[in-house]
């Protein structure tokens, strides 16, 4: 005879919210950080640390707008294409002398355009967004290689370097606040806003939230033009980092991108996901690449190690799952 | 007749016809039959690839580490070539075949046994490819001089006029279309994508016949991957990167729907072919080489527009908005 046992009362909030993905995602991300400052004298140093929040934090940002694509049940792979083109429009705005806040402006409407253009295609004429978006993630990138082609655009105004370079106080960077409001708001949007609860909604039955009054396409249309709206605010920051821009500016970061949000624990099917855990993600993310930076270790076997993680915490669950069974 | 004017396969003929026709306007050389075998040898890998890779999207999924595989294959028997000089040629493929199968097989039971979403998993698996040929070679380039003349000959020995590169492609598509039309297999790939619930009730296991179609997409990448190195001569980490979204173009623009069980071998030799012309007319043309990605970006988004307007007129929308809305 086997015994199931039963529950006989609801789980506490307390020990729900232990037992939470976040939380097992936190102390991954202490043990992380214990180790590192074993394995290497250079980590403990609060100027190294600051410079390891760069390593996430404009990903992040994009990560935030794909964590609410991803549980509305679509994704958007156009992301760092987006970044490429946003910032060749900064680039050849410069050349012609137009100064920071229009920069700024460029790259935030370069963002939203093609956010938009990826919308109505999803939206507007329904079609599947993993498509859409490696066609357009060519067709961005491609434009940008058209413009560029093997040239690069340097000579941005000396303002315009504040966004990656920038102190707002001490070791803090401005991109690592830029980072922290970007992700309360993003956690209050889809944590407390009836838009949330929509995104939420549609993610788990499209059909069904459009019968009880949601505008599904309408939601979904937001959602793409955030994201747009974000790589456009990554684009700004990534570029005034650099100080330059190359049509192959941040290659494969859609990967890394949807690794962060996955590694989040949002659900890649849609549904379900939250921003706490996506913040979380991010620090595991920078913690990890930084770490292994420290221990010379090449950028392509830390590229190695973002894939064996996007499998691992989908396969580690499914496989804990099927060996409980047995 | 009409039904036969309707057709991808004779759409893109025309359209491919066209294509022709504008090139030889300036161009009459370009369409001389010499010169067409030249485009079609060249496009040989990307035929290959594309029946693969159109197997794979028949049964819902995407495998968008072909391009991975080709090269980490490819870099795999230059070094069994160089430890083994004397192996003949047909152990090199019969390695190349093993190899890439088995790579194709490791993206099959991921999809198959723990139900991870393809795309998560090419794409890892794709990054770790990548990765794991540095870790092989620590970033070093085989070059010709290393590799034997027996290894580097076979893809272009003239066998009735035509190099056995362009035979291998000719033979593909004939086994492959009767493998498709006239098998339990092939018919199973369509049944698993066109209904995965009618298919199961019919007695196929749907997860089983996205394994197979991943082992066949690997193969046909390990294949391609040693004709590719000893092609050009060479095999570096890099070799064929981003190649997996042109293959998929070539998939989406011969009329292959990314939401499966739509498509035929002969639609992804057509979307190739037409991919093919395309880069090889570029430089004819005297258009910079950097077009090459926004046009394929292009050609994929038309397509897609296209292929969803063809597949929309089946059965009555009762409910037009719901339509979208999933």
């Amino acid at each position: 005879m086997t015994t199931r046992s039963i529950p006989d009362r609801l789980q506490s909030p307390l020990e729900r919210s232990l037992k939470s993905w976040e939380s097992l995602l936190l102390l991954v991300a202490i043990g992380i950080f214990v180790a590192n400052s074993f394995a290497s004298p250079y980590f403990l140093n609060a100027w190294n640390l600051s410079d390891a929040t760069f390593n996430f934090t404009e990903k992040a940002m994009i990560a935030f707008a794909m964590a609410l694509l991803i549980i509305s049940g679509e994704i958007d792979l156009s992301v760092a294409a987006i970044i490429a083109l946003a910032s060749t429009a900064m680039g050849a705005a410069a050349q012609v002398g137009v100064g920071t806040e229009g920069l700024v402006l460029i790259g935030l409407a370069v963002g939203l355009a093609c956010g938009a253009f990826n919308g109505f295609l999803v939206t507007g004429l329904g079609l599947p967004s993993i498509v859409v978006t490696i066609g357009t993630m060519s067709l961005f990138r491609g434009i940008s290689f058209i413009i560029l082609g093997d040239q690069a655009y340097r000579g941005y105004p000396p303002e315009f370097a504040y966004f990656g370079q920038g102190y707002v106080w001490w070791v803090i960077s401005f991109e690592f606040v830029l980072f922290a409001v970007i992700a309360v708001i993003y956690a209050v949007l889809l944590h407390m806003t009836n838009f949330g609860r929509a995104v939420y909604a549609i993610g788990n039955n499209a059909t069904g939230a459009l019968f009880s009054g949601i505008r599904v396409g309408r939601v979904k249309f937001t959602l793409f033009l955030l994201t747009g709206l974000m790589s456009g605010v990554a684009a700004i920051c990534l570029t005034s980092r650099l100080g330059s821009t190359r049509p192959s500016i941040a290659t494969g970061w859609e990967l890394e991108i949807v690794t962060m949000v996955v590694l989040g624990g949002v659900n890649i099917l849609g549904g379900a996901g939250s921003v706490p855990g996506v913040v979380i993600a991010a620090f595991v993310m920078g913690l990890v690449t930084f770490g292994l930076g420290l221990l010379n270790v090449p950028g392509i076997v830390m590229s190695i190690v973002i894939g064996l993680l996007l499998i691992g915490v989908i396969a580690l669950p499914r496989l804990w799952s099927i060996w409980k069974v047995r | 007749m009409k039904k036969l004017l309707a057709s991808r396969e004779i759409l893109l003929l025309v359209a491919i016809g066209v294509l022709l026709a504008i090139i030889s306007l300036r161009f009459p050389a370009f369409v001389a039959p010499a010169n067409l075998l030249v485009v079609f040898n060249d496009t040989s890998p990307l035929i290959l690839l594309a029946i693969g890779q159109m197997i794979v999207i028949l049964t819902k999924c995407i495998d968008l580490s072909v391009a991975a595989n080709l090269a980490l294959t490819g870099m795999v028997v230059s070094l069994v070539n160089i430890m083994a000089p004397g192996l003949p040629v047909l152990f090199i493929i019969i390695i190349a075949i093993g190899f890439g199968t088995l790579l194709g097989m490791i993206n099959g039971l991921l999809v198959w046994k723990l139900a991870i979403p393809p795309i998560v998993v090419t794409l890892g698996t794709m990054t770790i490819f990548r990765g794991t040929i540095f870790l092989l070679t620590k970033g070093k380039w085989v070059n010709s001089h290393e590799m034997s003349d027996a290894f580097k000959a076979v893809p272009r020995t003239d066998v009735l006029g035509l190099p056995i590169l362009s035979w291998i492609a000719i033979a593909a598509v004939i086994i492959f279309s009767i493998m498709m039309t006239r098998t339990p297999l092939g018919r199973a790939f369509y049944a698993a994508g066109g209904n995965p619930h009618a298919a199961t009730y019919a007695g196929i296991n749907v997860g089983k016949t996205q394994f197979w179609a991943f082992t066949i997409s690997g193969a046909i990448a390990g294949l391609t991957g040693y004709l590719w190195v000893s092609r050009f001569a060479v095999a570096y980490v890099d070799v064929a990167g981003g190649f997996e979204l042109t293959v998929v173009a070539a998939c989406v623009i011969g009329g292959v729907s990314i939401m499966g069980g739509i498509g035929t071998v002969y639609g992804a030799l057509l979307g190739a072919l037409f991919l093919g012309i395309i880069a090889n007319a570029l430089p004819v043309v005297n258009i910079s080489p950097f077009w090459q990605m926004a046009i394929s970006g292009g050609a994929i988004i038309v397509a897609v527009v296209l292929n969803a307007q063809a597949n929309r007129t089946k059965g009555r929308i009762i409910l037009k908005r719901a339509e979208h809305a999933t």
